[in-house]
């Protein structure tokens, strides 16, 4: 997994590529937590787009990350999800529970 | 069953590291065995929960030990193929704890808990046992009649 931080004023857009499994859903933790908890970001973006796969650690991940957004009162928005990763969320019951867009224009609309 | 021919077999270290070694072999096996992308999608998710699982709670995150895989192609009499693919994972590692087994509700958003669900939505059998010191999950998915590929 590679995971690429951007800024676009007060919005940070993360982008994640290759798999987030046991190995590498530590690292997408700390960075969402970072952003969220310690930076007080107001908008948290989660670029899925080239993502491979994602396991139940990673979604652990995804829902420590919205936690700690309604913690603060941040938003933690999902987009570019592909069918898989639709599936593991679907399989989990959780997809309704995140803000989720289909492009990244959308996602860092005001 | 009336038969079982092994198509694979791994000895791996409980490293998460090799969990993606893992997934790529099964996608590519699951595959040629004619099963669907949703379904070849669906036993890795599986497997690689259960390999998970043995990683962290029967080694509790060691990563110098040992698990064995076997793959093979069963023929079970029923559905419309009769045959199915068996994946056995094998570890020497602490007893799981039944009670510890059952996962957690789907309303109760918080992290963690998913991986025993995800195994059971994804499989048709799931069997935990353990004998001579060892864990083992049977996992059975049936090959339902897509396309199966001949001679692969």
């Amino acid at each position: 997994m590679k995971i690429a931080a951007r800024h676009l004023d007060r919005i940070t857009i993360f982008d994640v590529s290759g798999d987030i499994d046991l190995a590498t859903s530590p690292e997408l933790r700390k960075a969402l937590l970072h952003e969220l908890r310690d930076q007080k970001m107001p908008r948290v973006v989660l670029n899925l787009g080239a993502v491979r796969y994602i396991d139940s650690s990673g979604v652990a991940s995804l829902v420590e990350g919205l936690k700690a957004s309604r913690d603060v009162g941040s938003r933690f928005i999902l987009f570019g999800l592909n069918k898989t990763i639709r599936e593991v969320l679907q399989l989990s019951k959780l997809l309704r529970i995140f803000e989720i867009y289909e492009s990244e224009e959308q996602s860092v609309a005001p | 069953m009336s038969r079982s021919s092994l198509l694979l077999r791994m000895e791996l270290r409980s490293s998460p590291e090799m969990l993606c070694v893992v997934r790529n072999a099964l996608g590519e096996l699951a595959a040629k065995l004619g099963f669907s992308d949703p379904e070849c999608r669906a036993v890795v998710l599986a497997v690689d929960e259960a390999l998970t699982n043995i990683i962290r709670h029967a080694y509790l995150g060691d990563p110098e030990q040992s698990i064995e895989a076997s793959f093979r192609r069963i023929h079970l009499g029923d559905g419309p193929s009769g045959d199915a693919l068996e994946i056995v994972l094998e570890d020497s590692g602490v007893t799981a704890n039944p009670e510890k087994m059952c996962g957690r509700a789907l309303e109760d958003v918080r992290p963690g808990g998913l991986g025993l669900h995800f195994i059971r939505e994804s499989m048709d059998t799931v069997e935990f046992s353990r004998s001579n010191g060892k864990n083992q999950l049977r996992l059975v998915k049936i090959l339902h009649a897509h396309a199966p590929q001949k001679g692969s």
